[in-house]
Formats: C-alpha cells, sequence, structure tokens
C-alpha cells in the first residue's frame, strides 16, 4: 500500500506530463497555424492553411481534454488550485478555443462572411496560445497555495514573467505552425512558411534564453535544482540538446528541407517541455504542492491506469492511422467537405 | 441567494453553458447512429438516394458537432475553475470517469471523425462505412460515462468519506449506481427521438412544398417506424425512471407532481401555480387518486408531500413542477402523431396529408425543448445538493470573486450568443438547401490516391445560390 502511495503518483506525473506534452505538440502546431493566418495572403491561401490541418484539429484538442481529466482523477486538489486560481486565463483560452474551433467549422460554409471566420480563426489562437502561456509562467512562478479569498485575483497569475511566457508560447506555437506548413504545402503557400521559418526559429531561442534565465529569480526557485548539488552537470544534456537542436533546425530550413524542420521543432518544443517538468519535480504545483500531497488515492489512480495501459496503445494506433490517410501535401485546390 | 454572490453567478454560468451544450450531443448521438444506417444501407443496396442523404446529414452533422466538442471542452474545466470544492471532494470518483470518457469515447469520435468528413477519397467504401459506425459508437460510449457520473451525483453509491472526500470502494457500484441504468436508457432514447423528429420534420416541411419528394418519403416513413418503437419505449422508461427517483429522491418527485401534502390516494395535478411561500397550489387542475396510481401503482398509494419534508432540503418547486410538465406534453405530442402517422400510412396518405405534415415540422424542434426540460426537472429537482444528500450546491463552489464570474459569465454568453447564433443559421441554411444530387466521382471514388486532394468541392451557402 504505502509503495503504491510512493510510486503511483509518479506514473501519473508521467501521464499527465505526456497528455500535455502531445496536446503542446499537436494542438501546438494547429494554433501556430491561427497564429500565421494574418500572413496568408489571399482567402485562398489560408483555405489551404486550415485544410491540412481540418481533418486532425479535433483529435488534437482531445489531448487537452485528456490532460485535464487526466489531473482530476489523479491530481483532483492540483486540478481545483490551478484552474481557480487561473481563473481569468482559463477563461480568456476557453473562449478562444470556441472560437478557433467553430471557425474551422463555419468558414468553410460561409460565403460572405469568410473573411470574418478567417479573423475569428487568428484571433482565437492567437489568445488561445497567450493564455496558455500565461497559464504555464503563472505556474512556474508558483501559485499562491494557501487560503486565500477570493482566489482567481489577477495579481495571482499577472507578473511580466506570466507575460513573457505567454508572448513566448505565441511565437512558439507560429514556429510549429509554419514547419507544418512547409512540411504539408507547396508553392507560394510553403514559401511564405520558409520565410517565417527562418526569423521565428531565432525568436523562439531568443525567448526561450530569456525565459531560462529569468527562472533562477523567481520565488518558486522552480529552477533551483538546476543549479543545487551539481545537478546541472547530469541535467546540462537538456539545454545543450536544445542548442544543439535550434541548429539543426536552422540549417533545414536554410536548405529548405521539407520533413526535417517540423521534426526538429517538435523536437526541440520536447525538449523544452523536459526541462520544464524536471524543474516542477516533485510539485504538481510549485512552489510546495508536491505529487503526493495532491495525489487521488491508489483506487482511483489504479482504475484509470488499467484503463490507460489498455487503451493508449489502441489510441496512438488509430490516431497514427488517421494522420496517414491524410498524409501528402494539401493542394490550393482541395477544399472542405 | 437573490444576489450576484459568485456562487449565484457561478451556477447561472453552469446552467448556461451546460444548456447549450447539452443540444448538440443530444443530436449528435442519433444523427451518427442515423448516418451509419445511411451508410450501411447505401453499402447493401447501392441505391444513390442513400448516398445523397448521408453526404446531405454529414454536413449538418459536422457543424453540430463542430460546436459539441467546442461547448465539451468548457464543461470539462468549469469543474475546476468554478466547483473546485466539488473537485477537490469527489475528484477521486469523477475524475475517473470522466477519464475513461476521454480514453473510451472522444479520442475515437475525434480521430474517426476526420476519416468520416475528409477521408472519402482517401480510404474504402468499407472502411469509410467503419469510420462513420465508430463515430456512432464513440458518441454512445461517451454518453455512458458522462451519464454514469451524472447519475453518481444523484444516487451515489460504492463510496466512503474520509475527512470530508469521496473515496472509492466499489467501481461497479460508483458506474452502475442505482439511477444509471434508468438515465441512460432515457437519454439514449430522448437524444435518438430529437434527432428522429428532426429528420421527420424536415422532410415533412419538403413534402409540404413539394421538393425532394422521394428522399423525403422515405425519410418520414423510416421516422415514423421508428418513433413508433422508440416514444412508446421512451414513455415506459420516463416512467420507471421516476419511480427510481421517488425511492431515492423522494422530493424532486414530490416538487414535479406538485405535491405539499402527503397523501393516501393522492390527486394527478395537470396544472396548477405552486407557491412556495405559503406551501399551497393556486388554480390548481386534478385527477384524484391518479397521482398514487401511477407513483405507487395503488389506487390509494402514500405518496409523500413537500410538507413532510424540513424546508431547506427542497428544490425551488416551481421550475421543476412546469418543466417536468413541458417534457410531457411534448411526449405527448409526440406520441400522437406518430400515432396519426402510422393511421395516415396504412391508408397511403403519409406524404400527402397536409395537416399531419403541418404537425411534424411544428414538433421538429420539440425533442430539444423536452431534452432541456428533462434535465431542468432532474437537476433543479436535486437542489440544493450537488452530490445529492451529502454535498450542497452552496458548498461546492471555488472561491473566486463575484467580478471574476461576472467577467467569465459576459465573456461566455456573448462569445456563445454568437457562435452559437451563426451555427444555427448555417445549419438552418443546410437544412433548407436539402440533399443534393451526388456526381459519379462520389459513388465509387477513386481511393488508394493518397495524393489526391482533400475530399469535397468547396461550397458556401451564402449569397450564390
Amino acid at each position: 500500500m504505502n509503495e503504491a502511495n510512493t510510486v503511483l503518483p509518479v506514473i501519473w506525473f508521467g501521464i499527465v506530463g505526456f497528455a500535455v506534452m502531445m496536446y503542446v505538440l499537436l494542438d501546438g502546431f494547429v494554433l501556430g497555424i491561427g497564429v500565421l493566418a494574418p500572413f496568408a495572403e489571399d482567402e485562398k491561401q489560408l483555405d489551404t492553411m486550415m485544410n491540412t490541418a481540418a481533418p486532425i484539429w479535433d483529435g488534437n484538442e482531445t489531448w487537452l481534454v485528456l490532460g485535464g481529466a487526466g489531473l482530476l482523477a489523479a491530481f483532483p486538489k492540483a486540478y481545483a488550485i490551478m484552474l481557480s486560481t487561473l481563473y481569468l486565463p482559463v477563461l480568456v483560452m476557453l473562449a478562444a478555443l470556441v472560437l478557433r474551433g467553430v471557425s474551422f467549422e463555419f468558414r468553410f460554409k460561409a460565403h460572405r462572411s469568410k473573411a470574418l471566420w478567417g479573423v475569428c480563426f487568428a484571433v482565437g489562437s492567437i489568445m488561445a496560445a497567450f493564455a496558455q502561456g500565461v497559464m504555464l509562467g503563472a505556474i512556474a512562478e508558483g501559485l499562491p497555495l494557501k487560503e486565500v479569498f477570493p482566489v482567481g485575483g489577477v495579481e495571482q497569475w499577472f507578473s511580466p514573467f506570466s507575460m513573457l511566457t505567454g508572448v513566448a508560447v505565441v511565437f512558439g506555437y507560429a514556429l510549429l505552425g509554419s514547419a507544418w506548413l512547409i512540411l504539408k504545402t507547396e508553392g507560394a503557400m510553403q514559401n511564405i512558411a520558409y520565410a517565417l521559418t527562418r526569423p521565428l526559429v531565432a525568436i523562439v531561442v531568443a525567448f526561450m534564453l530569456l525565459v531560462s534565465t529569468s527562472l533562477p529569480f523567481l520565488s518558486s526557485q522552480i529552477m533551483s535544482r538546476w543549479f543545487k548539488d551539481g545537478n546541472f552537470i547530469w541535467l546540462s544534456p537538456i539545454p545543450i540538446l536544445a542548442l544543439v537542436n535550434a541548429v539543426v533546425l536552422w540549417r533545414a530550413v536554410m536548405r529548405r528541407a521539407e520533413v526535417m524542420p517540423f521534426i526538429a521543432a517538435m523536437s526541440f518544443f520536447l525538449l523544452g517541455f523536459v526541462g520544464l517538468l524536471a524543474g516542477l519535480w516533485p510539485n504538481i504545483l510549485p512552489p510546495t504542492l508536491t505529487i503526493w500531497s495532491a495525489a487521488a488515492p491508489p483506487s482511483s489512480q489504479v482504475f484509470v491506469l488499467v484503463g490507460l495501459v489498455v487503451l493508449l496503445p489502441v489510441i496512438l494506433g488509430y490516431v497514427w492511422w488517421s494522420y496517414r490517410v491524410f498524409r501528402g501535401k494539401v493542394t490550393a485546390e482541395a477544399a472542405y467537405h | 441567494m437573490t444576489d450576484l454572490s459568485p456562487l449565484m453567478l457561478s451556477r447561472i454560468q453552469f446552467g448556461f453553458v451546460i444548456s447549450f451544450h447539452i443540444l448538440f450531443p443530444a443530436f449528435t448521438i442519433g444523427l451518427s447512429s442515423w448516418l451509419a444506417f445511411l451508410g450501411g444501407a447505401y453499402l447493401k443496396t447501392q441505391r444513390v438516394i442513400y448516398r445523397e442523404l448521408y453526404l446531405f446529414w454529414l454536413k449538418i452533422f459536422a457543424v453540430s458537432f463542430g460546436l459539441g466538442v467546442v461547448s465539451g471542452i468548457v464543461m470539462s474545466f468549469q469543474f475546476g475553475s468554478n466547483w473546485s470544492e466539488l473537485s477537490i471532494r469527489a475528484g477521486n470518483i469523477l475524475g475517473p470517469l470522466l477519464s475513461y470518457e476521454v480514453l473510451t469515447a472522444f479520442f475515437l469520435e475525434a480521430s474517426f471523425l476526420g476519416v468520416m468528413l475528409f477521408g472519402w477519397r482517401r480510404v474504402s467504401p468499407k472502411v469509410h462505412f467503419l469510420a462513420t459506425c465508430m463515430v456512432a459508437l464513440g458518441t454512445l460510449i461517451s454518453t455512458f460515462w458522462i451519464i454514469s457520473a451524472n447519475s453518481w451525483m444523484h444516487t451515489p453509491a460504492g463510496y466512503e468519506i474520509k475527512e470530508g472526500i469521496f473515496h472509492p470502494q466499489s467501481w461497479w457500484d460508483v458506474i452502475f449506481n442505482p439511477s444509471f441504468p434508468y438515465r441512460l436508457t432515457h437519454m439514449v432514447l430522448a437524444a435518438f427521438i430529437t434527432t428522429c423528429f428532426v429528420i421527420g420534420g424536415v422532410s415533412a416541411a419538403y413534402l409540404l412544398r413539394s421538393r425532394h419528394r422521394e428522399a423525403a418519403l422515405l425519410q418520414l416513413k423510416l421516422a415514423t417506424a421508428f418513433a413508433a418503437i422508440a416514444v412508446p419505449l421512451q414513455i415506459l422508461a420516463g416512467d420507471l425512471h421516476g419511480l427510481n427517483a421517488l425511492e431515492h429522491q423522494p422530493i424532486k418527485v414530490a416538487a414535479m407532481e406538485g405535491h405539499w401534502e402527503t397523501h393516501q390516494g393522492a390527486p394527478l395535478i395537470l396544472w396548477a401555480i405552486p407557491n412556495a411561500k405559503e406551501e399551497r397550489n393556486e388554480q390548481e387542475i386534478a385527477i384524484p387518486n391518479l397521482g398514487s396510481l401511477i407513483l405507487t401503482h395503488k389506487w390509494d398509494g402514500e405518496v409523500r408531500g413537500l410538507k413532510a419534508f424540513p424546508r431547506e432540503e427542497r428544490p425551488p418547486v416551481a421550475p421543476v413542477f412546469y418543466a417536468f410538465r413541458v417534457m410531457l406534453a411534448i411526449g405527448i405530442a409526440m406520441l400522437a402523431v406518430t400515432g396519426w402517422s402510422l393511421w395516415q400510412w396504412r391508408r397511403g396518405k403519409l406524404d400527402t396529408s397536409r395537416a399531419l405534415l403541418r404537425a411534424w415540422t411544428i414538433l421538429t424542434p420539440t425533442g430539444f425543448i423536452a431534452v432541456l426540460a428533462g434535465w431542468y426537472t432532474a437537476e433543479i429537482g436535486r437542489q440544493p445538493y450537488v452530490i445529492y444528500g451529502l454535498l450542497r450546491t452552496a458548498e461546492a463552489s471555488s472561491a473566486v470573486s463575484a467580478a471574476s464570474v461576472l467577467t467569465s459569465l459576459i465573456v461566455f454568453a456573448s462569445v456563445y450568443l454568437f457562435v452559437f447564433s451563426a451555427g444555427i443559421w448555417y445549419l438552418l441554411k443546410l437544412l433548407r438547401k436539402g440533399p443534393q444530387p451526388v456526381d459519379a466521382s462520389m459513388l465509387n471514388p477513386a481511393f488508394k490516391s493518397p495524393s489526391h486532394p482533400i475530399a469535397y468541392p468547396d461550397e458556401s451557402l451564402e449569397g450564390k445560390q
């Protein structure tokens, strides 16, 4: 029993982390398309951009729901504190995701109001990305975990740091989006994507450095682990790999590779995410809510774990299959149902 | 309670977002099964009409499903943002149920939906049919889990409470809690019937205008046949559900029936204006003893009235009383129109009786109203509890400020009004346009061509018609 109490929360930290990471990577590039929507030269080009994601955006967004439901199941306390404290960023994210999601459906049904739904797609994507970045920053800084009333006040999540991470995530997703467009489009659209990817790599690397260098100064000391007891030595592969990764990404764009930029952008994000998890550990909400103090009882965690072990491979299997069905380039003439 | 406290605002917000949300699942649960039927019928018969109807309803499904998905995501985070106490206390039980919903249903629906909407030329007709079936299956699995979670909050079972926090003891008892089988049956039938009356009503409207005659008559016959089975079953299921509620939530049933006094041989109150202050009904129209007969199946069975319970345990009576009657009235109207249709069908006048066709068009949206009314009956009727008898709604909310909740309420209200009115407008446009002839490439798609551009020609609905 005691062993289960120790080990299960660790496994669940991995599962929730995996779901959120899948969300960030997969919806990240779809939101990125929305961030880049203003760069489309005309409605036809925006059609192409959106068509690259139309069959899969819904499945990508489902990882967010898994992250949320998994957090509620495994760490109910963290779920409750996080969502109520980040009340307004969560609200903005949800409302923005509503706008973004319906734009996929409505834009292709519309004629006169087509441009309106293009604007909603862009605005919804940018706001959702920004809100997610603000939430990320606020969590990294540490939420007020003691009983305060009322919770969710602006001062509990607004800070220069959370604004910085908000903007950083918008650009980060834009990078994922442009790399995806290189992969999925051709001709003029692909040229735009190439032209956008280069500056985006530079901007995102700059933001990563900014965010990383401000982490040690946060009161949550989320990154104190990084510099304690020689930890930096064995954690150092993460930032080193990230820098190597950035170089690989840059060069892949310069030689106009088609697949490599997307892979490198994804792994770049992956490394950033792993670095963040390493900083959080063993807290699920810094500075003090550990995965063990927030954990649901083993009876809850085991019950879902059994289903996960069986179902996750099946899910990954048919998600992979659905991506395969839609492999290949999306052309300008291609269109929605 | 009447002031704009964070609690009251959170309740308004929850009621608002869930009311908008439920309309779309109620429609898409039935519609996905209908699409599976049309897809299967086409594969079997190769009749073009089934393909035309499939592609027509597919567009309507796509819009409705999209609206259901986006409003559903809001729901899955509201428990934390506005009802954090509920999440902390019952997360151990509700979280796993919702997780299973995501794992068994949401991924299935979302992944196969893409293939269903866009994969027509990229997979074989059989695989495409399979994708349709998977989406339909996903909607039903999703209903299973969410109704289980909701039912557990009505009739909690299989738990123990330690330091105010619910811990699961038996997952079987949690999932198959006492009200779950009744609520699940009632809701699935409600979703199917709602869709059935949309299909029948839209077809009747076409017949009245002499448009799409062949397809419309086919659909009206199918709708009539389905309703002839499902509507009587639903009335039976509703009755059993009511008896189950009488056993577990007698106060709710007293409010539904408008009974203040405890009776041996209670009347069936057809109409009244409940006066909660004076604990009596005004302008009551009632049939003696029928209430006891329905609820206890005995002529003079005892039915406890609201006065048998302390005031602080009672729900608001009037909304429960009226909502229940709205649902019931719609059920009876549906039964009547179904019977009338069967009679006209036998006389060979199903497509020519204008009065009948008009009745169908009037009933088109009433399934949605009945679904809402039924949920209001169930959910307002369980007040003042969120977990019945154990956790009061007032104790379940987050300690967020009224200003925050007011902001979110205004934002959600404006976004939803904008988005959903646009959605309904596009749906009406699609319905008005009706099924369209399909070209040959849609009937025998050249699949196995992954480099082929995605799916169907662009189609806009405004202006150039």
